[in-house]
């Protein structure tokens, strides 16, 4: 048996949340990203690509596991969604496990930042049913302070997406203070309307989830003072994003 | 809620229970009588029932519109001294139990000690039962390897089909003189025995019409007095419906619902059959009356209504007849298992669901009553909106309605030979057993404690709780070279100990056919009539005898863990496993731990789900076909009610790691705590088990309350639903509630009176349940999702 954990590092059977129906969610490890409100701190740490030899026998055990649940895919309509982490930062192992779906039939969400070289995420984007890309905020200097790294990648790869007729739902955290702002909201509508054909959007309310694997892997929780955004600012939120032509969706 | 309904459910809530005498003396005077010796059993059994109803205080409830009480007032339980006599020590011990207690009045006990007891000692059925058991029976019973139904109730499941709603009892009485009159005497040997059944069923008929008179006439005094306009008008309406029900087929929607009720208070009145009475394909039975008074004009969606909740009221009137010792232990609850079907197929495999069933479903959220207990069955043909519906109402944390699988339940009936509109019209009763409603004598005869046949073969035939040695000598374990030959000894001490309690079964079966015969619940149970035969003799057209597998998680995790440690992986000896088990795992935590580790069923995992395969053939090719004294069969299902906490005390530390004491798992659920892959998983495993081939398995499962609050997270327990009766799964079922809550009610349970849980095939107050099944509760898997 390889050591799939290395590579994904949870599987999420009976997921509602992340593309439609039911679905098992294969979270990646790895991530270039260091957004402040991740879920999933403890898989920013890339792995070290020299040794994944074993890729054919990870992808494997994976689809293994993730048969299990064909019948709950076939009746909800749902499947697989790589997520993580960055999927795309692991291309081999997401490239053979999308392949392998796509011989069984088995509906493939990616889950993704989009802060990858627009090769990787070309490829991928063709091998799955969906993508679901993150706009987070759409000022560079913020996003380069609470994401660690620059806004241009995510948004070209977004608009060469958009080109190529991806079907794509886009994704939108909501934190308080750090994405919620006016000039935020306004920044991303303003350039998914201006670049891109897509005006269908799921907003992602910040949760505290998250807390307690902070405490437990000992790492500074830096959201520990802010607070989960009220019903009302949710919908206040939603409204104007409908205002200026989106479908909106919340909490995936 | 209108403001009478308000009023009848706040009275029916706040009613204290108490044992009422009522009915114990009025048996002991007719037996005490002459007119008793005069006739043949079957006929004292009708006239006593008659004798009953004709002199019986009749109570009407300010403002109700359905009447008919069992005790001489709401929730004043009667006793039946002629099955279990209670001892003064038992009064003393129900009226002073911390849960599920009844009240008991110094008159009562008076009574029981003047008059009931020194008559019915010696006479009663339990008696007769328990001195009938030879020494095998009673060790094993004593050792807690299986319990006993029929010791303080009588038989019965699956009753009410939809034959009232057609045939009035006057009808009924013509077909019983037809059968009367061409009994021949010239070449059945049976005639007279026959003669004595229909005249017995004949005589049952006359008490039900009676006791409607008495109503009628009571109301029409009423009506005379009623100065109120609207009270007076309805009481002339509700004396009109008795005086044609049960007479008379029912005609309107009123009269149906109360026909019903007149033989649900009857048959529990003739005896306390243990799934009370059931009014089974409720919307397919209803459905006809309310839709042609609609469309008539004499009945509004609200009136109609209104009729519901306040036979919904009569039920939870209505708690269970009290149970003591293991009995109070196995089925510890007030809750007295009716179980109102709704939706499924019709007769003719049409979709099932109507605008009745939706009101039906309102009803039901709205009354938010432990009883009666209700499901939805689901088929394929049946909407989704009708399943999110009743998820809507399991969502409020209610523990009902559950949800069961119509097309495994017609598979399951086909399978047994019978009829294919007699398993388009069945259904579940009780908690998930599933029959024939109305000619199904679907009997449970007790829990089976499958986890101590291990602890028994581990033990080479000895029990170490009871210090006994009350197996068969199957070798010492440590001798086996093979998890084959373990298991081998396993089959043959579950072998020796279903041979005990199959042999005590046919022996108790005879007895209630001898001495306990059951007219009325006869008379309303096809064949029984053409037959000429009692219920209790084999008269009904289905007769099956059940043994209720307990604990089928936790034997299967005991023996994975063995196999995988001692056979597969090699790592520990059987030696070290017997003396971990008895030291309670004191000193041994590091072979707990591994226990605790090893391959658990309700994950996914063929590994330990093979092992439930075997387990679970082992039990049903050991029980499954092997005749019953009423020449029927008997068969299985997998469903604990609160057996499995029994169970549990009563075995040592098993080899999944739990310790001494611990309940067991519950129904086909996996081990509190051991299911580590999500509920797709837990389904998966459960399907593993071949449902088709029980009479009910019993699954459930906790999920958190946040998770299903949303509409998508709704659709996607429809999907979960659907995939697992894809796979021929029988039922399921939801806790929506938190650990957090639970706890609260615990140290606060005055605050948490109306906190309502899912226990296993029922539902109930959660401050009510003792403190070890409180616990089991709460230890069991939570799911969320993201």
């Amino acid at each position: 048996m390889p050591n799939v954990s290395k590579y994904i590092f949870k599987i999420q059977r009976f997921s509602i949340h992340d593309g439609p129906g039911i679905r098992a969610n294969l979270f990646f490890q790895g991530c270039p990203l260091s957004c402040i409100w991740c879920h999933n701190p403890e898989s920013q740490k890339m792995l070290d690509s020299k040794k994944n030899s074993d890729i054919q026998s990870v992808c494997d055990a994976l689809m293994e596991t993730i048969q299990k649940d064909l019948i709950f895919f076939d009746e909800s309509g749902g499947g697989v969604t790589f997520s993580g982490g960055e999927p795309l930062c692991q291309p081999d192992l997401l490239f053979a496990l999308a392949d392998s779906c796509k011989a069984l039939e088995i509906h493939t969400c990616l889950d993704t930042s989009g802060y990858a070289p627009f090769s990787i995420l070309e490829k991928a984007s063709r091998k799955v049913d969906m993508v679901l890309y993150d706009v987070k905020l759409a000022i560079d200097g913020t996003h380069r302070k609470y994401t660690g790294q620059p806004l241009g990648p995510v948004f070209d790869n977004l608009t060469r997406l958009s080109d190529q007729n991806t079907n794509l739902l886009l994704r939108w955290p909501l934190i308080p203070d750090i994405t919620d702002t006016q000039e935020n909201i306004n920044g991303i509508i303003e350039f998914v309307k201006n670049n891109t054909r897509y005006r269908d959007i799921n907003i992602l309310p910040f949760h505290k989830a998250a807390d307690g694997k902070y405490e437990r892997l000992s790492l500074k929780n830096k959201m520990g003072k802010i607070q989960i955004p009220s019903e009302q600012s949710i919908r206040k939120t939603a409204s104007i994003f409908k205002f200026h032509g989106f479908n909106v969706t919340l909490n995936g | 809620m209108n403001p009478r309904v308000n009023h009848l459910r706040d009275k029916s809530l706040e009613e204290q229970v108490s044992l009422s005498h009522e009915r114990a003396a009025l048996v002991t005077q007719f037996y005490q009588s002459h007119i008793a010796l005069e006739h043949s059993v079957p006929v004292q059994r009708a006239l006593c029932l008659k004798y009953i109803l004709e002199n019986k205080e009749i109570f009407i409830d300010d403002q109700e519109l359905i009447v008919g009480e069992r005790g001489p007032r709401p929730k004043s339980v009667p006793a039946y001294p002629e099955v279990c006599l209670h001892s003064l020590e038992d009064l003393e011990i129900l009226d002073s139990r911390p849960k599920v207690s009844y009240k008991v009045s110094s008159k009562t006990r008076q009574i029981y000690k003047d008059t009931i007891i020194p008559f019915w000692k010696g006479k009663t059925i339990r008696e007769k039962i328990l001195s009938a058991m030879d020494g095998d029976w009673k060790t094993a019973y004593a050792s807690g390897m299986f319990t006993e139904f029929q010791e303080q109730r009588s038989p019965g499941h699956t009753a009410g089909g939809g034959l009232i709603y057609h045939k009035g009892f006057l009808d009924l009485k013509k077909d019983i003189q037809k059968e009367i009159d061409t009994l021949d005497y010239f070449n059945d040997p049976e005639a007279l025995d026959k003669k004595e059944v229909l005249l017995s069923l004949d005589i049952a008929a006359d008490a039900l019409i009676s006791f409607a008179g008495r109503h009628a006439l009571a109301l029409e005094e009423q009506a005379v007095l009623e100065t109120e306009p609207k009270r007076k008008q309805e009481l002339a309406t509700m004396a009109k419906v008795c005086r044609n029900v049960p007479s008379n087929a029912p005609q309107t929607f009123h009269e149906a619902l109360q026909y019903y009720w007149f033989l649900h208070v009857g048959i529990i009145t003739e005896l306390n059959p243990w799934d009370a009475y059931n009014p089974g394909r409720f919307d397919q039975n209803l459905y006809p009356f309310y839709k042609n008074d609609i469309e008539k004009g004499r009945l509004t969606k609200d009136a109609a209504k209104e009729l519901l909740c306040c036979f919904w009221i009569k039920f939870h009137n209505h708690p269970a007849p009290p149970k003591v010792g293991i009995t109070a232990k196995e089925s510890n609850t007030y809750v007295d298992f009716c179980l109102i079907n709704l939706g499924g197929v019709t007769p003719d495999n049409q979709d099932g669901v109507n605008e009745f069933s939706y009101l039906v479903l309102d009803v039901i959220e709205e009354m938010r009553l432990l009883q009666p207990s209700s499901m939805v069955q689901v088929s394929r043909k049946n909407p989704d909106r009708f399943v999110k519906r009743a998820l809507k109402i399991i969502a409020t944390g209610f523990g009902q309605p559950s949800v069961f699988n119509t097309d495994a339940i017609f598979q399951e009936m086909i399978s047994q030979g019978k009829t294919v509109e007699d398993a388009r019209k069945a259904g579940a009763s009780g908690c998930v057993e599933a029959g024939a409603f109305g000619k199904e004598a679907y009997l449970l005869t007790g829990y089976f404690n499958l986890p101590k046949v291990l602890e028994i073969t581990l033990n080479n035939g000895f029990d170490p709780v009871s210090g006994k040695a009350i197996g068969r000598k199957t070798g010492d374990p440590a001798t086996f070279e093979t998890f084959e030959q373990l298991f081998k000894a396993y089959k043959r001490q579950l072998e020796y100990f279903i041979d005990i309690k199959i042999k005590g079964n046919n022996i108790i079966e005879k007895i209630n056919a001898s001495y306990m015969p059951v007219p009325l619940l006869s008379l309303v149970t096809q064949d029984c009539i053409a037959n000429a035969k009692d219920y209790n003799q084999g008269g009904a057209r289905y007769n099956t005898s059940y043994i209720q597998g307990v604990g089928i998680g936790t034997i299967t995790d005991s023996l994975s863990a063995i196999k995988h440690l001692v056979y597969d992986k090699k790592t520990l000896s059987m030696e070290q496993i017997q003396k971990a088990l008895n030291n309670n795992f004191d000193g041994y935590d590091i072979l707990q731990h591994q226990m605790l580790n090893s391959p658990k069923y309700g994950n996914d995992d063929d590994y330990a789900d093979t092992v439930l395969k075997q387990v679970f053939n082992a039990y049903h090719d050991l029980v499954t076909g092997r005749p019953t004294a009423r020449g029927g069969v008997h068969r299985i299902n997998l469903l604990p009610t609160t057996c499995h906490v029994y169970f549990g005390e009563v075995t040592g530390a098993l080899p999944d790691g739990r310790k001494k004491g611990v309940p067991f798992s519950e129904g086909i659920s996996p081990v509190q705590g051991a299911d580590r892959c999500g509920p797709t998983a837990v389904l998966k495993s459960a399907a593993k088990i071949d449902h088709l081939k029980t009479g009910g398995t019993l699954l459930n499962q906790k999920f958190l309350p946040d998770l299903l609050k949303e509409e998508k997270a709704q659709q996607a327990f429809v999907h979960l639903i659907r995939s697992y009766f894809k796979m021929d799964g029988h039922h399921v079922q939801f806790n929506v509630v938190s650990e957090k809550t639970l706890r609260k009610a615990q140290k606060n349970p005055e605050n948490y009176r109306d906190l309502i849980v899912r226990v296993a095939g029922y539902s109930d107050y959660f401050v009510d349940l003792t403190l070890p099944l409180q616990e089991e509760i709460i230890n069991r898997t939570a799911h969320e999702t993201f």
